[in-house]
């Protein structure tokens, strides 16, 4: 074991990977010399050559659809887009084209594709490098979506991806890169040195996707939240008093119903959260869902915490962000509710 | 009111339905003028070739110039066969369709030649990413018959399962990429398909080929600026057939002076080429794939041909364009023309083109009766039901098997 940021222990995966099979292959913008603008890719083109991590031209949609090309031909691409935010120029080469090869050619072409991309907010990165796009991305069949907490859950995570055959949309919350945020944007900065899920093996191991976590066990509110939330949501029931269960669901889709709803026919209440624009983000899926399958066992309505239905804002990062004290109203809502 | 003076140019065809076609105003180089340079020439070296035309047959239908191919003439008449196959493929499959047999066609007439002489030129090994108009390249590579029909007619023993409309055909085994029908996805792709192939130490050449309204797409510059920035092994085709369903190229082309002349800015080597002649396109492919196997780089090319037919079955030509037109394209039609050099040669004669295209007629339509025996779009049997949630995911998962139950399948 040792200690890992997410930048390491992401950077570790894709070592691994490249290591164990010649036929993965790493590239993005900046990600081949430099090694990406946030470091996940350093050291790759160094220890593994020129052919095998390298710049691209900055067009996404080129990038999606080298990727496409690639892995139709029998190569395994890992392909970085610098932000979650410059993710659109691909969106039709994901949409229409990656997620479709194998259903649309009936199986003769396969798409074992990692898009990687740093995700979500609160690094004052304004509107442009801190959305988080997931949404347009679970509403598309055919694709995983795929969002760690941490970097014992983010090196997993990846060679899992990596080593899935389905493509795979694989969202890193920059904000915790360096190390877990309780949604105290005031509080000091936290490491990942002192966390247990800091602690990461250097070989090879897999975290299974579709598989969600129980991070908190608690008996009287569900609370579901995934990547830079997870924190935020296990500080806020810890400082709420109340007995919430917090749960990392870590794939979007496909999603763990199973465990999902264990928890809420236990409990009885849910809130579920994400960081991006509340209308027809993901929670409202996971909350149509829920009601379906665990109507009776409901004792208030299910509540969201998101951001607003406005783009991210710079200054005012704070006040779009769902930090702390909106889980924690949210908590008390969802308890008082009858 | 439309003012009579558009406020800003919006660019029109010459001819509107009504009018008299008159395409003198074209510059149409002579056969033989355009020089061959060798094929480590460099892109910046190529312009002339790019504003001018490659062409081989002559108005006297003789080769001529550097760019002859010299194929033997028993390829000429199997480069031939496949053209007037795929025409009468068309014209059969097209009735069909007015018959209800399936739910769309898209014919390829006047433009056999580019599809079937590219894919000759190439080897079989070859990878194609085509868009929905090469159906020669299925004929050219041996697919069978019954089975592309078996696509069309989305019957059971489709190997799509019905899941694409008819035309977008993928053959893995023939080197034959999924045809999408959003336009110009696949040329990107089969840049990167080209990388895997040079990653893997293999000397296949790649293939793509979208349409001259395409080029305005986004990925075609992606295309273009990877296949340059890693000089892939890739051939990037541009037919210019004149018409995006019924938009003039001229919407596409802008100021340019050819589609051909865009490649330039990229570095690529680029040619324009005369399309309806099959050894000037069989002479450019062969050229450009040689090119791309020694390791010098990719290609562009341009094929100037006419669309002479309707784009798909959903529309009606006639609405925006002359109907004479395609009579008038000053380039003839490629099987005439290759007709026509063969009888000339001595290789070829009347009786003998009757009784390939009265052979390759029974062929289609016995072909077509097989087909039918799989079942058609409209009476079945098609692919099982269950199989729309199949290919979805590698397996799949509790939603597929929930919607699955759902529909009770």
């Amino acid at each position: 074991m040792a200690k890992m940021n997410m930048i390491q222990a992401l950077n570790s995966a894709l070592d691994i990977a490249m290591e164990n099979d010649p036929n993965v292959v790493s590239f993005g913008e900046d990600a081949g010399y430099f090694g990406g603008v946030f470091r996940v890719t350093a050291g790759l083109q160094k220890k593994y050559g020129m052919d095998r991590a390298f710049d691209t031209p900055i067009n996404e949609a080129a990038i999606a659809a080298m990727a496409i090309g690639m892995a139709a031909n029998g190569l395994r691409p890992v392909a970085e887009i610098q932000f979650s935010d410059y993710i659109f120029p691909a969106i039709d080469q994901i949409v229409n084209e990656m997620t479709r090869l194998r259903y649309r050619s009936a199986g003769q072409y396969t798409q074992p594709i990692v898009m990687r991309s740093p995700w979500g907010g609160g690094i004052r990165g304004g509107q442009t490098h801190s959305m988080s796009p997931e949404a347009f991305f679970t509403h598309v069949p055919g694709l995983r979506v795929v969002i760690p907490s941490n970097p014992y859950d983010a090196k997993g995570l990846l060679l899992a991806s990596i080593e899935n055959n389905d493509p795979v949309l694989f969202f890193e919350p920059k904000r915790m890169y360096n190390g877990p945020f309780d949604g105290k944007p005031d509080g000091a900065l936290q490491s990942w040195a002192n966390h247990p899920k800091g602690e990461v093996p250097e070989g090879h191991y897999t975290v299974p996707l579709d598989k969600a976590e129980v991070v908190r066990e608690g008996n009287d509110v569900t609370v579901i939240a995934y990547g830079t939330l997870v924190h935020v949501a296990l500080a806020a029931a810890e400082k709420s008093g109340i007995d919430a269960e917090v749960i990392d669901l870590k794939t979007l889709t496909p999603y763990d119903i199973d465990t999902l709803t264990h928890s809420v026919k236990k409990t009885g209440r849910c809130i579920v959260s994400q960081e991006a624009p509340r209308t027809s983000g993901f929670a409202a899926e996971l909350s149509a869902q829920i009601q379906e399958d665990c109507f009776y066992a409901l004792e208030a309505p299910i509540y969201r915490v998101t951001g607003w239905d406005t783009p991210y804002p710079h200054a005012h990062e704070w006040s779009y962000f769902p930090g702390q004290d909106r889980f924690i109203n949210a908590l008390k809502s969802v308890m008082e509710a009858k | 009111m439309a003012t009579q003076d558009p406020r800003y140019r919006v660019p029109a065809p010459k001819f509107r339905p009504g009018d008299e076609p008159d395409f003198s105003y074209l510059e149409i180089p002579a056969a033989g003028e355009a020089r061959r340079p060798g094929i480590d020439v460099a892109g910046k070296d190529t312009l002339d070739l790019a504003l001018g035309m490659v062409r081989v047959l002559d108005h006297n239908h003789q080769a001529v110039g550097d760019w002859n191919p010299e194929i033997k003439p028993e390829v000429l008449r199997e480069g031939l066969r496949h053209m007037v196959l795929t025409r009468v493929y068309d014209d059969r499959m097209l009735k069909l369709q007015r018959q209800g047999k399936m739910s769309f066609y898209m014919k390829s007439t006047g433009e056999e030649a580019v599809a079937v002489a590219g894919a000759m030129a190439l080897k079989d090994s070859d990878m194609v990413f085509p868009s929905y108009r090469q159906q020669g390249i299925l004929f050219a590579r041996g697919r069978d018959i019954v089975d592309m029909m078996c696509h069309c007619i989305s019957n059971s023993r489709d190997n799509l399962m019905g899941r694409q409309l008819p035309v977008h055909y993928t053959w893995a085994e023939g080197n034959f990429f999924s045809i999408s029908g959003n336009l110009g996805t696949q040329f990107p792709q089969a840049v990167g398909w080209a990388m895997a192939a040079q990653y893997k130490g293999e000397d296949q050449v790649t293939a793509s080929w979208i349409g001259d309204g395409t080029t305005a797409e986004g990925d075609f510059h992606g295309a273009m600026t990877l296949a340059s920035t890693y000089k892939a092994p890739v051939i990037l085709n541009v037919v210019n057939n004149q018409f995006a369903i019924s938009t003039h190229q001229n919407i596409a082309i802008g100021d340019a002076p050819s589609f051909a002349m865009k490649g330039l800015g990229y570095g690529i080597a680029s040619l324009r080429v005369d399309g309806n002649d099959f050894l000037a396109v069989y002479a450019a492919m062969q050229w450009a794939a040689e090119r791309a196997r020694k390791g010098h780089g990719p290609s562009y090319i341009e094929y100037f041909s006419y669309r002479a037919d309707a784009h798909s079955t959903s529309d009606d030509p006639s609405g925006y364009r002359p109907k004479t037109e395609a009579t008038k394209w000053p380039l003839g039609d490629p099987i005439e023309r290759l007709k026509n050099h063969l009888i000339g040669l001595g290789e070829w004669d009347e009786e003998r083109h009757e009784a390939l295209e009265k052979e390759l007629n029974e062929l289609v339509v016995k072909s077509y009766k097989e087909a039918e025996s799989y079942g058609t779009l409209h009476d079945g049997p098609l692919s099982p039901i269950p199989s729309i949630f199949e290919d979805v995911f590698e397996e799949q998962d509790w939603r597929l098997v929930r919607q699955r139950q759902d529909l009770g399948v």
